[in-house]
C-alpha cells in the first residue's frame, strides 16, 4: 500500500500505518511525512493534560461528542506512560471513549511513551500531522501531565487546556510550578466534589502571581463530566480561546516557533544519527579515542575534521 | 526504530468476567508490550475498527459465557475485512475442547483454556507475530 | 498452665526444632507461624468475641441449635437454554432432594436486553434461561409450587422486573406474595467491582434497590430483598479478609441508602443476606465465615443501633469457588468441592451451592450436578461435621486467623470509609484495583510454582484425554426465543403495554415514586424485559465503568 497516497484519499487503515511508521521510526516515516506535509495546517489542536485520575478520558470523550454534534470531525492521540522496567504500557484510555469507536468521524490513537524523552514529542507532533493530513477538523492530544516530556508534548497545541480535580491535596503543589504555566484553559472536573470552589480560588491566586500574563486571562470551568455538565460552556472557552490567538497574531507566532522547534529538532536527530552510526556504531570512536589518549592528537582536531566531513555530505 | 508489539485485549459479548483479560493484560505489559484494554461488552464491530486504528498486531479476545463460535469467528472476518491480513487473532476462556478446531478453522490462531499460564501466551504471541 | 509458663515452653519449642529446621528446611510459602497456642487467642474476651450460637456477636452461628434441628438449603444454581429446558431441570433437582432452587439467568436477561436485541446474539440462553417476558417466567415455575419453593435468582440490575415477574406468576398460582419465600441477589455495588452485569449508574440503581426493600418489607414480607455478594468479588480474584471486607462495605452502602431513603433500619436489615464463596483453604475460609457474622454484628450494632438480634444476624448463602475449578483432570474438582463443601459447613452457612466437575469447560451435565449434590448430602449425613455446633470453635489458629481477617477487613472498612463509603471507592477505582492486584499476585504465584494447583502446575498428566459429554446448549435457541418473543408480541394488548410503559416512565422520574407497583402493573401487560429496561435507560442513563489496571 502506498501509505501517504492512500492517507491522502482517506484510507484508516493507511492514517493507522502511517502513525505506525513514525512512532516506530520506520525510514519510510520521512517519505510519509514528506508528502502529507503540504496538506497539512487546517486542523486545530487542542491539548489536555493534568494529573492521573482527573477524568482526562472522560473529558475528551464528551469534548469530542460536542464536537461531532457541531459537524466537525475529531482525531484523538491518547498518551500514556510506558512502564521504565518492563517496557511495556497499558494503554486504556478507549475505555472512556468505547462510543467513539464506531463514528466514522473520529479517529482514537493510544500512544505508549516508551522511554524516548525527546522523541516522543516529535512523534505525537508528526501523528497529530497524520491527523491532520488525513482531514481532521480537531485534533486533541490527551497526556498525563506529570514529566517534562508531557508539558512537551503540549506544546503541539494550539490550545492547551489543564484539567485538575477538587481534593488532590498537596499533589497540586507538586504539579503546580510544571503545568500551571502551560495552561490556556484551567477545566475544574468531578466539580461536585467537596473542594472545588476552593481549587478555583487556588488557581485564581496562581494566576494573580504570574508575572508573564499577558491580557489573555486563562479561564476556570468547572464541569462534571461523567454527567456532561460544563461542556458546552468549555468548549466556548476553547473557541474563545482560538478567536483570540487567531485575532492578534498568537497562533501563527506558536506556529512559528513550533515549526522552528521542530526544524531544529530534526536536524538535531539528524546530527545525532550521523554520529551514532558514522563514528559510534562504526568503531570511529574508539580509534580516536585511542588516538587521543596516545597524545597523537586531540579532540577538537579530530571533531573539527568530523563536522567538515558531515558537511561535505 | 523501536517495534513494539501491541496487542488489543477485548472482551466481546456481555459476560463480564475479566479477571482472566486484566490478568493477561498485565502479564502483557510486563513482557513489554503495549497493550490496548477496551473494557467490557464490545461488540465484534467495536473490536475490529480498534483494533485497525490502533494497527494491532495482536487482537486477544476473552469470552467466558460460551458465546465464543459465534463472536470469535465475527471478529476474525471483520479485521480481515478491513485489510489487516496479517494480524494474529487469539482467543480464550471457558471454551470446550471439542469447540476449537471449529474456531482455529475459523482463522483462530489459538485458544487458551483455563489453567493455561500466561508465559504461553507471552510466548505464543513472540513466535506467532507478524511485525 | 501460665502465660508464663507457655511463654516458656514455646520458646523451649522453638529452640529445639531450630536444628530440625537447619536438616529439613520448611516448605516455602507457608503461614509464618508454624504453631498457635492459647498465647494466640488469649486476648479473645469468650463472651464478647466468641460468645454462644445464636447470640450477639454471632461468631459461633445465626441459629441456637444449628444443623442439629435442620440442614442448610441445599439449592443448586441452574439454568440454561429455554424456560422449558430449566423448567425440567428443577423438577429433576427438586425430585432429587434439593430443597430450594436457584435460577441462573442469561447474560442479555441480566443486563436487561431482550433475546431479540441484536446485541443478544451469540448470548441467548448461554449461561442461564432467557427470561424476556412474563410469558417465559410462567413456563419457567411451570407445575413448581411457589407456595412450598424458596427460590434464589441471581439477578441484579433488572432485579425489580424479574421479582415482579415472580410476584405476578405467584399470583396466577392463586399464592399471595406474603407467602412467597426466596431471594434476589439485587446487589450492584459488587457488579461495578466485579462482575459486570450492571446497566444504571449508582444513583437510580440504589434507588431501585431501596424501592424494593421498601416494597417488601410491606408486601413480601418473607423475601430476602438482597444477598450482598463477595462471591464475585473472590471470583474476580480478592483474598478472603478483601472479600469480607468490601462485601461489608457494600452493606453499610445499602443500609444507608435505606436509612436516608426513610426506611428504619430494623425493618429492613432482617431481610438482608449475604452470599459468600467458598475457597480452596479450608480453615481460612472457616475462619473468614466467623469473622464475616463478627463485623457485621458489630456494625449493625454499633453504627447503625439496630435493637433486634434478626438485624445483626449475617446469615449467608454459599458457593463453592468456580473459579479453582481446573480445566485440568476435572474429576479432581469433585474433591476440591468436597473439602470446600467441609468448609461452608464447619462455617455455618445457612445454603449452599456444589459446583459441578465439569464447569471449568462448559455448563454442567446432569450427571456431574447430581454428583455434586450427593457431595452436599454426603457431607451432611455421613461426615459428622454438621453434628455439632462450630466444632471449630477453640482452635488456637482458627480463632487467632477469624481475628486475623476480621482486624484485616476492619481496616479496608475504614479505608473505604474514609474515601467516603463504597459507592465512592468503587467510582474511584480503589475496590477494582485492590482486587485485580491480588488476582494477578495469584496467578504470579501459580506460574512461579509459589502456589501449587494439583494438575495444573504439578502432578499434571501428559495428553490427558478431553471430557466427553458436555453440556452444549442448542445453537438453535436463539432463534426459538426469537420467534417466542415476537408471537408473544402479537397476542399481547399492545394498548395496555404502550400505558404501562409511559406510566413508568413518569414513575422514574419522579424521585420521591416507588417503582415496584408500576413495574408490576407492566410486566402482568406482557411488557418485555428490554423495552421495561429501556425505559429506565432513557431516564436514567447507563453507567460507565471505571478500569484501572
Amino acid at each position: 500500500m502506498d501509505i501517504a497516497k492512500e492517507l491522502l484519499k482517506g484510507n484508516r487503515l493507511a492514517l493507522s500505518k502511517a502513525i505506525t511508521a513514525i512512532e516506530n521510526e520506520y525510514p519510510e516515516a520521512t517519505e510519509i511525512m514528506k508528502e502529507i506535509y503540504p496538506h497539512t495546517g487546517h486542523a486545530y489542536v487542542l491539548g489536555i493534560t493534568g494529573p492521573p485520575g482527573a477524568g482526562k478520558s472522560t473529558l475528551t470523550d464528551k469534548i469530542t461528542r460536542a464536537y461531532r454534534a457541531q459537524g466537525k470531525t475529531v482525531g484523538i492521540v491518547a498518551v500514556d506512560p510506558t512502564s521504565p522496567f518492563t517496557g511495556g504500557a497499558i494503554l486504556g484510555d478507549r475505555i472512556r471513549m468505547n462510543e467513539l469507536t464506531l463514528d466514522a468521524g473520529v479517529f482514537i490513537r493510544s500512544m505508549g511513551t516508551r522511554g524516548s524523552l525527546g522523541g516522543l514529542s516529535h512523534k505525537t507532533a508528526d501523528a497529530v500531522k497524520a491527523m491532520d493530513a488525513f482531514g481532521k477538523d480537531i485534533i486533541i492530544v490527551e497526556t498525563v501531565g506529570v514529566g517534562q516530556s508531557e508539558v512537551d508534548i503540549v506544546k503541539a497545541a494550539d490550545t492547551t487546556m489543564v484539567v485538575l480535580i477538587p481534593g488532590m491535596g498537596d499533589d497540586i503543589q507538586a504539579i503546580k510550578a510544571g503545568i500551571l504555566e502551560i495552561g490556556d484553559l484551567y477545566c475544574i472536573n468531578k466539580s461536585d466534589l467537596d473542594g472545588a470552589d476552593k481549587l478555583v480560588r487556588e488557581i485564581n491566586m496562581m494566576l494573580d502571581l504570574d508575572s508573564f500574563m499577558t491580557d489573555w486571562r486563562p479561564p476556570i470551568t468547572k464541569v462534571i463530566a461523567s454527567q456532561n455538565e460544563g461542556i458546552e460552556d468549555l468548549i466556548g472557552t476553547v473557541e474563545k480561546h482560538r478567536a483570540y490567538i487567531e485575532g492578534n497574531g498568537e497562533l501563527t507566532r506558536r506556529r512559528t516557533k513550533r515549526t522552528c522547534d521542530e526544524m531544529l529538532d530534526i536536524l538535531n536527530s539528524g546530527i545525532n544519527n550521523f554520529v551514532q552510526g558514522q563514528i559510534v556504531d562504526s568503531g570511529r570512536l574508539d580509534e580516536y579515542v585511542e588516538k587521543i589518549r596516545a597524545h597523537d592528537t586531540d579532540p577538537y582536531t579530530v571533531v573539527g575534521g568530523l563536522m567538515d566531513e558531515m558537511l561535505k555530505k | 526504530m523501536e517495534k513494539k508489539i501491541r496487542v488489543l485485549v477485548a472482551k466481546p459479548g456481555l459476560d463480564g468476567h475479566d479477571r482472566g483479560a486484566k490478568v493477561v493484560a498485565r502479564a502483557l505489559r510486563d513482557a513489554g508490550f503495549e497493550v490496548i484494554y477496551t473494557g467490557l461488552r464490545q461488540t465484534p464491530e467495536q473490536i475490529a475498527e480498534a483494533a485497525l486504528q490502533e494497527d494491532v498486531n495482536v487482537v486477544a479476545m476473552s469470552i467466558l459465557s460460551g458465546a465464543h463460535g459465534h463472536l470469535f469467528p465475527k471478529v476474525v472476518d471483520l479485521v480481515r475485512g478491513n485489510g489487516m491480513t496479517d494480524t494474529l487473532i487469539i482467543g480464550g476462556g471457558v471454551i470446550p475442547d471439542g469447540d476449537i478446531p471449529a474456531l482455529k478453522e475459523a482463522g483462530v490462531a489459538e485458544v487458551f483454556t483455563p489453567g493455561t499460564p500466561t508465559s504461553d501466551v507471552v510466548n505464543f504471541i513472540k513466535e506467532n507475530v507478524k511485525l | 498452665m501460665s502465660t508464663e509458663k507457655i511463654q516458656a515452653e514455646l520458646a523451649k519449642y522453638e529452640a529445639s526444632v531450630e536444628k530440625a529446621v537447619a536438616r529439613f528446611p520448611e516448605r516455602p510459602h507457608l503461614p509464618e507461624q508454624r504453631l498457635y497456642t492459647p498465647l494466640d487467642i488469649k486476648g479473645d474476651d469468650y463472651a464478647d468475641e466468641i460468645s454462644f450460637p445464636g447470640v450477639y456477636p454471632f461468631t459461633r452461628g445465626v441459629q441456637p441449635t444449628m444443623y442439629r434441628g435442620r440442614f442448610w438449603t441445599m439449592r443448586m444454581y441452574a439454568g440454561f437454554s429455554t424456560a422449558e429446558e430449566s423448567n425440567k431441570r428443577y423438577r429433576m433437582l427438586i425430585e432429587n432432594g434439593a430443597t430450594g432452587l436457584s435460577c441462573a439467568f442469561d447474560l442479555p436477561t441480566q443486563i436487561g436486553y431482550d433475546s431479540t436485541d441484536p446485541i443478544s446474539e451469540g448470548e441467548v440462553g448461554k449461561v442461564g434461561v432467557a427470561i424476556d417476558s412474563l410469558a417465559d417466567m410462567e413456563t419457567l415455575f411451570d407445575q413448581i409450587d411457589l407456595g412450598k419453593v424458596s427460590t434464589s435468582m441471581t439477578i441484579n440490575a433488572p432485579a425489580s422486573v424479574l421479582l415482579a415477574m415472580y410476584i405476578a406468576v405467584a399470583e396466577k398460582q392463586g399464592v399471595p406474595a406474603d407467602q412467597l419465600r426466596g431471594t434476589i441477589q439485587n446487589d450492584i455495588l459488587k457488579e461495578y467491582a466485579a462482575r459486570g452485569t450492571y446497566i444504571f449508574p449508582p444513583r437510580p440503581s440504589m434507588r431501585l434497590i431501596t424501592n424494593i426493600f421498601e416494597y417488601c418489607s410491606k408486601n413480601v414480607p418473607k423475601w430476602n430483598t438482597i444477598s450482598i455478594s463477595g462471591y464475585h468479588i473472590r471470583e474476580a480474584g480478592s483474598t478472603a479478609a478483601q472479600e469480607i471486607a468490601f462485601t461489608i462495605a457494600d452493606g453499610i452502602a445499602y443500609c444507608e441508602a435505606a436509612i436516608k431513603a426513610g426506611l428504619k433500619i430494623d425493618d429492613f436489615a432482617g431481610r438482608l443476606s449475604f452470599f459468600w464463596n467458598a475457597h480452596n483453604n479450608v480453615l481460612e475460609e472457616v475462619a473468614k465465615f466467623r469473622a464475616s457474622r463478627r463485623i457485621w454484628a458489630k456494625v449493625m450494632k454499633e453504627r447503625f443501633h439496630a435493637e433486634k438480634d434478626k438485624s445483626m444476624m449475617l446469615r449467608f448463602h454459599t458457593q463453592t469457588a468456580g473459579s479453582m475449578l481446573t480445566a485440568q483432570q476435572p474429576n479432581n474438582n469433585i474433591v476440591r468441592v468436597a473439602l470446600q463443601t467441609a468448609a461452608a459447613v464447619m462455617g455455618g452457612t445457612q445454603s449452599l451451592h456444589t459446583n459441578s466437575r465439569d464447569e471449568a469447560l462448559a455448563l454442567p451435565t446432569q450427571e456431574s450436578v447430581t454428583i455434586a449434590l450427593r457431595t452436599q448430602q454426603i457431607v451432611a449425613y455421613e461426615s459428622g461435621l454438621a453434628d455439632v455446633i462450630d466444632p471449630l470453635a477453640g482452635s488456637y489458629y482458627v480463632e487467632a486467623m477469624t481475628d486475623k481477617i476480621e482486624a484485616e477487613a476492619w481496616d479496608y472498612i475504614k479505608k473505604i470509609d474514609d474515601m467516603g463509603g463504597a459507592v465512592a471507592a468503587i467510582e474511584k477505582g480503589y475496590i477494582q484495583k485492590e482486587i485485580q492486584d491480588s488476582a494477578y499476585k495469584w496467578q504470579m504465584d501459580v506460574e512461579s510454582g509459589a502456589r501449587t494447583i494439583v494438575g495444573v502446575n504439578k502432578f499434571q498428566m501428559e495428553n490427558e484425554e478431553p471430557p466427553k459429554d458436555l453440556l452444549k446448549v442448542d445453537e438453535a435457541v436463539g432463534e426459538r426465543q426469537k420467534a417466542k418473543v415476537n408471537a408473544m408480541k402479537e397476542k399481547r394488548d399492545n394498548e395496555a403495554v404502550k400505558a404501562a410503559l409511559a406510566d413508568l416512565k413518569k414513575a422514574c422520574q419522579d424521585e420521591n415514586e416507588n417503582l415496584m407497583p408500576h413495574i408490576l402493573a407492566a410486566v402482568k401487560t406482557y411488557a418485555t424485559l428490554g423495552e421495561i429496561c429501556n425505559v429506565m435507560r432513557e431516564v436514567f442513563g447507563e453507567y460507565e465503568a471505571h478500569v484501572s489496571l
